[in-house]
């Protein structure tokens, strides 16, 4: 069976898949998380910072498409794989119990849809501009005349909206619960853990979701509470 | 002490099977839980029923042939201990005790609690042969093995294929059992001609036999009665991806 193509038809295979789509799906966020913390600079920095985006056109379209395609292929492998799970244990325990399995690895699949229900949900609202419409059209005027599209506004008029907020909260909560476990999975999936470093890797795991988790709840949570607001005068 | 049995009753591998109830009286705490089960059948048959079918052999913990998911957990209650080396000590006077087969889809039912765990058979034989030397006996030590790789192999070796690790996993995987299979020539220099080829063979043969795929939950650990480690999963892992991506 030698050979990366012929691998991928084993369930270690498709583990691996699963492993490493979800660790570049890990970087994206983190990458994400970093640019969008710069709402806390202001609107300079948050709006120069997303014009940058926009302007590199093809390049980013790329990235889109690739990460489309990285989040398909994560979820449509888990949900295979959780099927052929189902098909394994036809009959279920009359007594269920468990003895050292986290309930965030015995809940990975819906952590992971309610996951999905909130990007189609984050994409509606800041990038398609459906949730408030009102928000995504703002734009700023620049020194020279110019305009861009203004993000800052949009995103801090939007979390303070308490809903629209606490929603956020409550998804990236779940995304930590979902991360809490998948890092320290993928460790033990790659085979690139041992006796020794298991530990440490937990912790790391447990880590990365707290900042996950911090981090991005911070947004939403500066904005209601006007921690971040509209500079007076605007 | 006296307790209420729901004990899972199947008359073969079509019925669909039902819990059954049955009290038993008097029991002592020395009991292990197989003699009591003994007792509970000696009883059917003073009944005229039919005894419960459950599997066994050596009693001592080391053939891997008892089974049971006692209360949800497969052989009991006590950590890394054989259902055969179960005590009713481990139980209250009044509980009520769940008894159910492994259950998987590779493990079908045979009768009551008894189920075939001939799977485990083809994916041992899909592990094929160690390459040794003909000719006279080998000396004693005369392949040097560090002690620590030894112990590692020995850890692995400890497995005897009761499938507790199948019967626990929510997922019905079959990895940590087949782990300790590649694991145990893995820390030999005698497994090292076959090792990328058995690891690649057992791997397709536990697909094969409809075992579900790990998710990393370590309930197999759990439940081990020899304290199989969750690290040979991760050890074989490493040892599939090398033999993928062509190295070894
Ligand atoms: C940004 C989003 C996501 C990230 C960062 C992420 C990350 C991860 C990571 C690192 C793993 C561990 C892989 C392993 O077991 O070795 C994992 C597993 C898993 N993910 Fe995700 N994931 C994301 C989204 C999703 C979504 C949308 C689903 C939807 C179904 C999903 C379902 C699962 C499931 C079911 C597993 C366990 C797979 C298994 O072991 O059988 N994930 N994820
Ligand atoms: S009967 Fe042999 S191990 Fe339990």
């Amino acid at each position: 069976m030698n050979g990366l193509l012929a691998s991928l038809g084993t369930s270690i295979g498709r583990k691996m898949v699963v492993a490493v789509t979800g660790l570049m799906l890990l970087l994206f966020v983190l990458a994400h998380m970093a640019g969008n913390l710069q709402v806390f600079a202001g609107p300079e920095a948050l709006n120069s910072y997303a014009a940058k985006l926009q302007s590199l056109g093809p390049l980013l379209w790329a990235a889109r498409l690739g990460l489309l395609a990285v989040f398909g292929v994560h979820v449509a492998l888990t949900l295979k794989l959780a099927s052929e799970n189902k098909e394994a244990r036809p009959t279920a325990y009359a007594h269920q119990t468990s003895v050292q399995a986290t309930s965030a690895s015995r809940t990975m699949v819906m952590s992971g849809l309610l996951v999905v229900a909130f990007v189609l949900y984050h994409l509606a609202h800041f990038t398609f501009g459906v949730v408030q419409p009102g928000n995504h059209e703002l734009v700023e005027t620049l020194a020279d005349g110019t305009t861009r599209h203004d993000v800052f506004s949009m995103v801090v008029l939007g979390f303070q909206n308490p809903l629209v907020a606490i929603s956020y909260v409550v998804a990236m909560a779940l995304l930590c619960w979902h991360v809490s476990h998948g890092v320290q999975s993928v460790f033990q999936t790659l085979g690139l853990q041992s006796a020794r470093s298991r530990d440490a890797v937990r912790k790391a795991s447990l880590g990365i979701a707290a900042l996950i988790f911090v981090g991005n709840a911070s947004m939403p949570l500066a904005c209601l509470l006007h921690l971040v607001d509209i500079p007076s005068g605007n | 002490m006296n307790l209420t049995l729901n004990v899972w009753r199947q008359k073969g591998p079509q019925d669909a099977g039902r819990m059954e109830t049955h009290y038993l009286k008097d029991i002592s705490p020395d009991t292990s839980f197989l003699e009591m089960l003994d007792l509970l059948n000696e009883q059917l048959m003073g009944e005229g029923k039919e005894a419960i079918a459950f599997d066994h052999d050596c009693r001592e913990g080391i053939c891997g042939m008892c089974s049971l998911v006692i209360n949800g957990v497969a052989h009991g209650p006590q950590r890394a201990t054989t259902t055969c080396q179960l005590h009713m000590r481990s139980f209250k006077d009044g509980d009520t005790i769940d008894i159910e087969p492994f259950r998987a889809r590779a493990f079908p039912v045979v009768k009551d609690l008894a189920v075939d765990r001939s799977s485990f058979d083809r994916v041992l034989q899909a592990g094929g042969y160690v390459s040794v030397n003909t000719g006279g006996a080998p000396d004693a030590n005369a392949v040097p093995i560090g002690k620590e790789e030894a112990d590692k192999a020995m850890d692995a070796a400890a497995c005897i294929g009761c499938g507790a690790c199948v019967a626990a996993c929510p997922n019905a995987s079959a990895m940590l059992f087949v782990s300790a299979k590649v694991g145990h020539l893995a820390h030999l220099p005698q497994g090292q001609p076959e090792r990328t080829r058995r690891v690649g063979a057992m791997v397709s043969a536990m697909d094969g036999e409809g075992f579900g795929n790990c998710r990393n939950y370590y309930e197999c650990e759990a439940v081990c009665p020899k304290d199989i480690s969750r690290d040979f999963i991760g050890e074989m892992n490493k040892d599939f991806r090398r033999a993928a991506l062509g190295g070894r």
